[in-house]
């Protein structure tokens, strides 16, 4: 599957995965995955269950190894395969999980607050105390995702579509260049989702964006280059219009 | 998180313990020492070292709380600092001993003598100094648990696995310590102290001293866990607590928050250990017993988990209700009872006592809010969903 | 005619003795009878009326050598200190088993009051390494072939150069190979201790310790003198590194053996914690106290067939089985239905409750039975022991080792081909998925629980036999349990299979060079580092499978 075009020395991509390959126990999760992010670009994924979204979440993250490719971000800077989960987030990755977590027992306020870009190390947090730009910073995102007025609840006692966007937020707060959503609609009402789709595009304008999502509408509200994943493989890309076309995607995922 | 941190640090009931704490501090020695003993208030010597011996299972149940109650690590293996803590206050109080000992040898202990050693290992150099030997006190339980930590911590071994692993390593050390060959005194441990920085260690005002100094520890120890757990560094803790992943991925080095939080309370637990050892008299292998972490971690759980001032609390109770029982007819029951607290917190109190009753307070609170802005007509706030989850039942 | 009168009688006697006791001595004593004439034999018995241990001592060597068929019996007797002399009457009397007197020097029962000052003949160490030598020598020719070849090892072992001539005798005759080899040995022994021997006797003879090839062929070698001939000298140094090589082969195979026994019995104690927490995910503190109830019902069975059918004896473990799977089983379904199954999904609180229910169980067997530990007996089949080449196999370890290996089966078949198993394996691997096709999931745990326990109640059964019945007996097991679920990997039978294996063994290999607790503490150390490095054991799942 590999591309003529996908060269990991002279890339311009943001991100840049070669001929992934996972397999546990025997199943092989993902199967020579090639895939590029451009900057500033906001990509959806869809695919059946178990086409691998998640599991290319995990490599990218650094959750997962990969057994064979290449995984590199920022024009081939850095080799995200050799990094941890931490050293990943601190080049600026974010990522919102499937499940919505939320520290729940700490307010909306003290979400913020950890997520935003500082430094992580233990003796700054031991002995930080926050700063005017830091209240402005987070004023700002707490306008954006339309969390102000909550800013002082417990997390654990707000609503599903609240979770989701204070983990937004937060994912906002962490001033990321690349943003990994995984399903951000899943259980939101219709207003919701068309709100999450514009706060989407809005993010999009600073930073890079891949969204997972399954909800068929909202990746056409979102508007933007589609891949099909499928068995651990890319099976087709390109606007919304192109892949729910395509009969391959129309008979493993869209259905007849 | 905006406030000043000694005012983040001393809350209400964080002030009320500490003066509670003071209080207790001058009340015993007073009673004990200038109360006739003919007088009904007097406070007996036996009943001094007993609450002195409280104290520190007070500060052992604030060490693990620190860790399990912020950031759901259950060590079942802190009885392991407590007792390394111990061990380095007793070869100072053994080395103390000089000629007076049964063999008079001016260097080697007794239990030396009478194996045969010729002279003291090295490992024993130097606990002749006090300084010294206090810097064992918290080096040795903080070494343990930094590289023991180290090793689990980057392998991210957690839950119950950190929990019997760590049951494992306090269980070796005990399979080693009831050696002779191991050079600490072998099953009987180190007994017989004469003296602490030239203090008769059996004269009223010593015990009623080791009291004071082991409520002072307390009350510091009570201050920097007040400190770590309102800073941010207190949050991220929780934070890992609630969502381990989560808390990675938004690019906190996990294992170095849980590294230096274990390790503070290591030592923490080995200063505990070294306050109880002069006030009982003897230290022994025993005191690694898994059977004592796992005893210790439940004065947490009836305390309460969490809020700092309940495994004082869960400490004291727990300790008086054994010693009530295990003094009396009703010894024999005693397990049960001990058996029954286990199941029925975990079942029925969760949150401990404190916890319960914050809980409930917070509850209360809510619902005249609540009431309160029903009767202005505001109406902006949204209804209140009850926070249903506890702390650190996410694993 | 005296001769014929004492044929006659001696008939009789053989025809009641034999059908009274039925020993083989006994035969021998009465065809003694018929040829009792005044030799040797007879001349030694006043020497044991002396009361003089040197005196006893020429006696029992006349006896031994008189060749008489009185004098295994009666050394025998001497042995078990059953032999009476009167000082008075000169008499020597053996008092059989059953408390009858014999006359000494006709074997027949003796007739008339026993004398007033009968007492027995006295022993001290030197005398009972004589009497050793000269029974040893004496039952060389006895008709059971396992009776010969003790006899030759106990010569082996005494080197006593005068029963050199019953020694080439009873070889001659010997027929049995294993019998013919242990005599050779002896013969072999007696040579290379013999200072005058012939050179190249001593050098066959240090060939034949070669091939015993153990420990006491060393410890005779050892014995040979630096100045003995060139060719002697280069034999024994040939053996000695012949022996050095098969004894440390026999030592890696006796190292093994205890492994593989100490391996199943950490198996038996680990595989109801390999369901319970390797399945279900429950951590289940109180696990050792369900292999201590078993043990317990091991005793109770015993108990009621002590004192009601002693008969069954020999059956009290087979009965035990079945009730100490019901029994551990019930308290196990017991405990999931009435905590466990309120802290699903909270580990640690479940570690919390299960630990509180373990200080429980076993006070209240401690209330019930004492603190002290209880005798549980072991069946005739179980108790004794056989060489096999260089080493001891008692039969409770192989037993033992057999019985872990049919559970284990029997779990693996039940998991695997029945209902019951797949509905666990479902609910194990997906509860909700699997409520929704109808299996319900709460009986599911509750067996799922009681299965796990009911397994360390039959471990429970077995431990009886090794250790002591207690009510700390389950502490001693459970860090170890978990230390073999653990490294084994979680949620593999499998892996705790060769977890416990890998334990046992490397436990025995490590403590000739560290002792007995140091290897364990080495081992624990193993164990904690291999975690961090594997935190899931083994043999652990990968994938999605370890997320839930």
């Amino acid at each position: 599957m590999t591309d003529a075009t996908y060269n990991s020395e002279t890339t311009s991509a943001l991100l840049y995965l070669n001929d992934i390959s996972v397999s546990f126990d025997g199943f092989r999760a993902l199967n020579e995955l090639s895939f590029v992010i451009e900057p500033g670009e906001m990509r959806a994924i869809i695919g059946p269950n178990g086409a691998g979204k998640t599991t290319m979440m995990d490599v990218i993250t650094g959750k997962t190894r990969p057994d064979t490719g290449d995984v590199f971000f920022e024009q081939g800077k850095y080799d995200l395969s050799t990094l941890d989960e931490t050293e990943i987030a601190t080049l600026g990755i974010g990522r919102k999980f499937q499940k919505p977590t939320v520290f729940e027992m700490h307010t909306v306020e003290d979400n913020l607050q950890l997520a935003l870009k500082n430094d992580r190390g233990v003796k700054a947090t031991l002995f930080w105390s926050s700063s005017p730009e830091q209240e402005t910073r987070l004023d700002e995102v707490l306008e954006t995702v339309r969390l102000k007025h909550l800013r002082h609840r417990i997390a654990g006692s707000l609503s599903h579509g609240q979770k989701q966007w204070l983990e937004i937020a937060m994912l906002l707060a962490q001033d990321p260049k690349l943003l990994l959503v995984d399903e951000p609609v899943a259980g939101m009402t219709d207003v919701e989702t068309m709100q999450t789709a514009e706060l989407l595009r809005e993010i999009n304008r600073t930073k890079s964006v891949v969204v997972v999502e399954h909800d068929m509408a909202f990746v056409r509200e979102l508007g933007v280059k589609v891949t099909c994943l499928h068995e651990g493989s890319v099976l087709a890309e390109g606007s919304i219009d192109q892949v729910s076309a395509n009969d391959r995607v129309v008979e493993v995922y869209l259905g007849r | 998180m905006t406030s000043h941190p000694l005012i983040r640090m001393l809350d209400r009931g964080s002030t009320l313990f500490l003066v509670l704490l003071g209080a207790f501090a001058i009340a015993i020695p007073v009673l004990n020492l200038l109360v006739p003993a003919t007088s009904s208030l007097h406070v007996s010597t036996y009943l001094v070292a007993l609450l002195g011996k409280y104290i520190c299972y007070g500060l052992l149940a604030l060490s693990i709380d620190l860790i399990w109650g912020y950031v759901g690590i259950l060590s079942l293996g802190h009885g392991a600092f407590f007792a390394l803590g111990g061990y380095a206050m007793g070869m100072y109080l053994m080395r103390q001993i000089g000629t007076r000992g049964v063999y008079a040898d001016p260097i080697l202990p007794d239990f030396m003598v009478f194996l045969n050693w010729k002279e003291l290992p090295f490992f024993w150099y130097g606990f002749q100094n006090f300084g010294y030997a206090m810097f064992m006190v918290l080096f040795v339980p903080g070494l343990l648990a930094f590289v023991f930590g180290w090793f689990a911590f980057r392998s991210r071994v957690t839950g119950v696995y950190l929990s019997i692993i760590t049951q494992a390593l306090t269980y070796a050390l005990l399979l080693g310590f009831f050696r002779n060959n191991f050079g600490f005194g072998g099953n009987n441990g180190l007994t017989d102290f004469k003296d602490i920085l030239g203090f008769n260690i059996q004269a009223d005002t010593t015990r009623n001293a080791l009291l004071v100094i082991s409520c002072l520890a307390l009350g510091l120890c009570f201050l920097i866990c007040r400190a770590i757990v309102t800073s941010k560094f207190g949050k991220v803790l929780v934070a890992i607590r609630d969502a381990e992943a989560r808390t990675r991925f938004m690019g906190y080095r996990v294992e170095s928050y849980k590294l230096f939080v274990f390790t503070v309370s290591a030592c923490m637990a080995g200063v505990a250990g070294a306050l109880y050892v002069p006030q009982v008299g003897i230290i022994n292998p025993s005191e690694f017993a898994p059977a004592n972490s796992i005893e210790a971690v439940i004065w947490v759980a009836v305390g309460g988990r969490g809020t700092l001032i309940g495994p004082v609390l869960g400490a004291f109770v727990v300790n008086y209700t054994k010693t009530f029982f295990t003094t009396g007819l009703l010894a024999p029951y005693w397990l049960f009872v001990l058996g029954g607290l286990f199941i029925g917190t975990t079942l029925f109190l969760p949150r401990g006592i404190v916890g319960a009753w914050a809980h409930w307070r917070a509850g209360v609170k809510e619902k005249s809010e609540a009431k309160r802005s029903a009767e202005a007509e505001d109406g902006m706030l949204p209804t209140r969903g009850s926070p249903s989850t506890q702390p650190g039942a996410a694993e | 005619m005296p001769g014929v009168v004492i044929n006659m009688r001696g008939l009789f006697d053989r025809i009641r003795i034999f059908l009274r006791i039925l020993l083989p001595s006994a035969v021998l004593f009465v065809a003694a009878v018929a040829n009792a004439v005044a030799g040797p034999y007879e001349d030694a018995l006043p020497g044991l009326t002396t009361d003089s241990y040197s005196d006893t001592a020429a006696a029992l060597d006349q006896v031994s050598g008189s060749g008489s068929d009185l004098a295994a019996p009666l050394l025998q007797a001497l042995k078990d200190q059953r032999l009476q002399f009167s000082a008075v009457e000169k008499k020597v009397l053996i008092k059989t088993a059953d408390g009858k007197l014999l006359d000494a020097a006709t074997g027949q029962p003796f007739a008339g009051t026993p004398p007033a000052d009968l007492s027995n003949v006295r022993l001290n160490n030197r005398l009972r390494n004589l009497l050793d030598a000269a029974l040893g020598s004496l039952t060389l020719m006895a008709a059971d072939p396992n009776k010969r070849y003790d006899a030759a090892q106990s010569v082996f072992k005494s080197r006593d150069a005068a029963t050199m001539p019953v020694l080439e005798k009873a070889l001659a005759a010997e027929q049995n190979a294993r019998v013919k080899a242990a005599l050779m040995q002896a013969k072999a022994a007696i040579v290379v201790v013999t200072a005058d021997a012939p050179a190249a006797d001593k050098v066959a003879a240090i060939a034949v310790l070669r091939d015993r090839g153990d420990q006491d062929a060393m410890a005779l070698l050892q014995t040979i003198p630096a100045n003995a001939p060139p060719d002697v000298l280069a034999a024994v140094t040939e053996a000695k590194a012949n022996i050095e090589r098969n004894l440390a082969l026999w030592g890696t195979v006796q190292n093994l053996w205890y492994g593989l026994s100490l391996g199943s019995v950490l198996l038996l104690a680990a595989i109801g914690l390999a369901i319970t927490f390797g399945v279900m995910g429950v951590i289940n503190m109180a696990h050792g106290e369900m292999v201590m109830l078993g043990a317990y019902t091991t005793f109770v069975v015993q108990e009621v067939i002590r004192t009601r059918y002693p008969g069954l004896f020999d059956y009290s473990l087979t009965i035990a089985l079945p009730l100490a799977f019901v029994v551990a089983g019930a308290v196990g379904i017991a405990i999931e239905r009435s905590v466990i199954r309120f802290l699903y999904g909270r580990p640690l609180e479940t570690l919390l409750a299960t630990w509180g229910i373990s200080l429980v169980l076993q006070q209240a067997v401690r209330a019930a039975f004492g603190p002290t530990n209880k005798e549980v007996g072991n069946p005739s089949w179980m108790s004794g022991a056989f060489d096999l080449g260089g080493i001891l196999i008692t039969y409770n370890r192989l037993w033992i080792i057999v019985f872990t290996g049919i559970v284990f089966a029997a779990l693996l078949g039940m998991l695997r081909f029945t209902r019951l198993g797949l509905e666990m394996r479902a609910v194990t691997q997906n509860r909700s998925m699997a409520a929704a096709v109808g299996i319900r999931t709460a009986r599911i745990d509750a067996l799922t629980f009681g299965l796990g326990s009911g397994i360390a109640g039959i471990a429970g059964v077995a431990l009886s036999q090794i250790d002591n019945v207690s009510p700390n007996l389950g502490q001693g097991y459970i860090i170890d349990s978990f230390m073999v679920v653990v490294f084994g990997g979680v949620g593999n039978l499998w892996g705790t299979l060769v977890g416990a294996l890998t334990l046992g063994i490397a436990n025995k290999f490590l403590e000739p060079f560290a002792g007995a607790v140091l290897g364990k503490i080495a081992v624990l150390v193993f164990i904690i580092l291999f975690i961090q490095k594997r935190p899931r054991g083994m043999f652990a799942l990968k994938g999605r499978a370890i997320e839930a």
